[in-house]
Parts: C-alpha cells; sequence; structure tokens
C-alpha cells in the first residue's frame, strides 16, 4: 500500500513525482509511458530555464530528475481503471497488476482524437499517422492528405509540402488555425486545400491507397489517391479510468478544484486530462506540483 | 551480453527515435542507424519487415519493435 500513486508520466506526473518524493511520501508512478505528449515535440522554446530544448532532451532531463529519488515506478504498464477501496484506491493496469494508495494524482493526458471513419484503425501505421513529425519523412516524393484544420493540421501541411510530391488538405470547417500559418501555405505550390470537406473513407488493403472526401456544400464526393493520412484533428482526454468515480465534462476532462482537487476525496489531477484551461508542459508540471502538496496535507490530516 | 545487432530505422525529426537512440547510447549499446527519410530502399526493407511504416522501427537480431518500447528492448537486450 503506498501513501500515493502519481498514474501519469507525461510533465504533470513526472513534476508530481518530484514533489512526493521531496515531501517523503512513499510513492508509486505507473504510466503507459515516460514524457507523454511531449514525445512528438520536436523543440521547445517556452519552457522556463531553456530558451530552446529538444522534447526527447526535456523528456530526459526530468526523468534523470525523478529516477534520483526511491520512489517506485511501473512504466509500460498502463492503468485501464481507478476504483474505491476502503483504504484509498486501487488501480488495475491492462495486464491485470493491481496498485493501491492511499492517495491518488491522475495525470494520464491527452491523445490524438481519431477521425472514427472506416479504414482508419486497420490502416494505422500503414499510411495512417497521428504524428506528422515523426513518421513524414518516410512519405517523400508521395501524395499525402492532412486532415485537419486547426494549427497542428497546418504545420504538419507545411512539413510535408517541403517533404511530399503533394499534400491535400482537408478541413471538415474553414482553417481554424494562426493566419500566419495560412499565409506561409499560400506559397506552396503541391498544395490543395478542401475546405467544408469531410473525410468519408480511407482506402487500402495493406496499406493506405487513398482518401474519400465528400464536398459538404456541392455534396460531391472525391477520390484523393494518397499514401499517406497524417490526422491531425485535436485531442481527447485519457479520462477513461476515472469514468465511473467522477463526472467528466462534455469534452471528457476531468473537473478540478483550484486546488487540483477531483470530487472524490484523495483524488486528485493535473495537467492536460483535467479541465485546467491551458494544455502547455509548464502548466502541467505546475499543476502536478500543486496536486501533491494538496495530497499531502491531505494524507496528514488521515493520520492526525 | 552477447553482441546483438541492433538496427534502428528513423527519421531526423522523430522525437521518439532520438529518445530510442539516446537510450542505446546510454546504455553504452552499438547501432547502426539508418535515415529512413534519405534512403528509400531502406524505407521500403523497414515497411517490409514490420508490416508498416512508422518510425522508430528497432531489430535485435532478428527480432523487431516497433516504436520505442523501452521495457520490450531491455527484454530483448538482455
Amino acid at each position: 500500500m503506498y501513501d500515493l500513486m502519481i498514474i501519469g508520466g507525461g510533465s504533470a506526473g513526472l513534476c508530481a513525482s518530484v514533489y512526493a518524493a521531496r515531501k517523503r511520501l512513499k510513492t508509486l508512478l505507473v504510466s503507459a509511458d515516460i514524457g507523454g505528449q511531449i514525445n512528438k515535440t520536436l523543440g521547445i522554446e517556452n519552457y522556463l530555464g531553456y530558451q530552446f530544448i529538444e522534447g526527447p532532451e526535456l523528456i530526459d532531463k526530468f526523468q534523470t530528475q525523478v529516477s534520483q529519488y526511491p520512489i517506485d515506478q511501473k512504466i509500460g504498464n498502463k492503468v485501464s481503471r481507478l476504483e474505491k477501496i476502503n483504504t484509498g484506491f486501487e488501480a488495475i493496469s491492462e495486464t491485470g497488476d493491481r496498485y493501491q494508495a492511499t492517495a491518488v494524482i491522475f495525470a494520464t493526458g491527452k491523445r490524438p482524437r481519431r477521425l472514427n471513419v472506416p479504414g482508419e484503425v486497420g490502416l494505422t501505421g500503414r499510411g495512417v499517422t497521428y504524428c506528422a513529425i515523426c513518421d513524414g519523412p518516410v512519405f517523400s516524393g508521395q501524395r499525402v492528405a492532412v486532415v485537419g484544420g486547426g494549427n497542428s493540421a497546418l504545420e504538419a501541411a507545411l512539413d510535408m509540402v517541403k517533404i511530399a510530391e503533394h499534400v491535400d488538405l482537408v478541413s471538415l470547417t474553414p482553417l481554424t488555425g494562426d493566419a500566419i500559418l495560412i499565409d506561409k501555405l499560400s506559397d506552396a505550390k503541391n498544395l490543395s486545400i478542401f475546405t467544408e470537406h469531410q473525410t468519408e473513407k480511407i482506402e487500402g488493403q495493406d496499406f493506405v491507397e487513398g482518401v474519400l472526401i465528400k464536398d459538404l456544400k456541392a455534396g460531391e464526393k472525391k477520390q484523393l489517391d494518397v499514401t499517406g493520412v497524417f490526422i491531425e484533428i485535436g485531442l481527447v482526454p485519457n479520462s477513461e479510468p476515472v469514468k465511473g468515480l467522477i463526472k467528466l465534462n462534455r469534452w471528457g476532462e476531468v473537473p478540478v478544484s483550484c486546488a487540483c482537487e477531483t470530487t472524490v476525496p484523495g483524488l486528485y489531477a493535473a495537467g492536460d486530462v483535467t479541465d485546467v484551461p491551458e494544455k502547455q508542459i509548464i502548466v502541467a508540471a505546475g499543476e502536478g506540483a500543486k496536486a501533491v502538496l494538496q495530497a499531502h496535507r491531505y494524507l496528514q490530516r488521515l493520520v492526525t | 551480453m552477447a553482441n546483438k545487432k541492433v538496427v534502428i530505422y528513423s527519421t531526423p525529426t522523430c522525437p521518439y527515435c532520438k529518445r530510442a537512440k539516446d537510450y542505446l547510447s546510454r546504455k553504452g549499446i552499438p547501432y547502426t542507424d539508418i535515415n529512413v527519410a534519405q534512403d528509400r530502399d531502406k524505407a521500403k526493407e523497414m515497411i517490409q519487415k514490420s508490416g508498416q511504416m512508422g518510425v522508430p522501427v528497432i531489430t535485435v537480431d532478428n527480432e523487431i519493435i516497433v516504436g520505442f518500447n523501452q521495457a520490450m528492448l531491455d527484454k530483448l537486450l538482455a
């Protein structure tokens, strides 16, 4: 039985781990991975203390700082469910492992949103990707589609026009990203923009062979012969494990007070999985720290 | 540790690839890095071997790992 269990190894969970260790709480960090969304960030220019740092390097620094403390770590073990027990909480992992703690910091972050169209799941990793900076260069000289209209989609399209033979940008709405990015894209000669087009289907046997899109105004359908589909349509919170304990907000986020409390005493949440405004590495880290300090007070009240 | 042949198929911009390479370096494990962004034939080889197009792909002798999976990597290197 641990004093504190931290679920999630992104910036919120790792910062929480440092604070928990320094409060000498008997702590377990359990997470599917280390670094979370920072793993998809190449250059970071707004984390205080670093004018520029690459994502992997920042993760390494976080991890090194956490690992100098004697807290237990179970990495590569994704928690699928959190339950209330008499003495606190029990987390059950995908592999069936069970961990108990008196208090919990829930900091599982967000993941890319799926389109939910036919072909998407089966062709993921076979032309369908959610990490343009990772997999983009594999598609050099090929024709690809970027799905989405926000900043991440525009950035992916900007990266890909330099690499791919042709880029089709498909957005359900008019482009919603920053004007500066839209301006940059207007220079690209190998780009077609389809706004107010719905992506209906991703086609292909073993690998992506095309996408089917529909013009929402004219109702016409069009086939794009692409070999890669980059899906950049935002993020969804990894809040499924606490669905049974907490009423989530309309976006599936965990509502928290300004002290990171949830509606369940002893259960705190931090970072991108919560309804805290602004999803930033430094905000999440700060929330992780705050959550642990609150949890520490809660644990002290229990013993006195 | 026996001398296992480690190859990583990567792209220069992929953060997971960088983490995997840093991890191997820190453990003192020699590896061959293949930049699939530059080498189209090797990109095809990676897709054939792993049945998918995401990077990194790491091979340890004849075993294949898709992605930077530290636990699996440790297991295959042990």
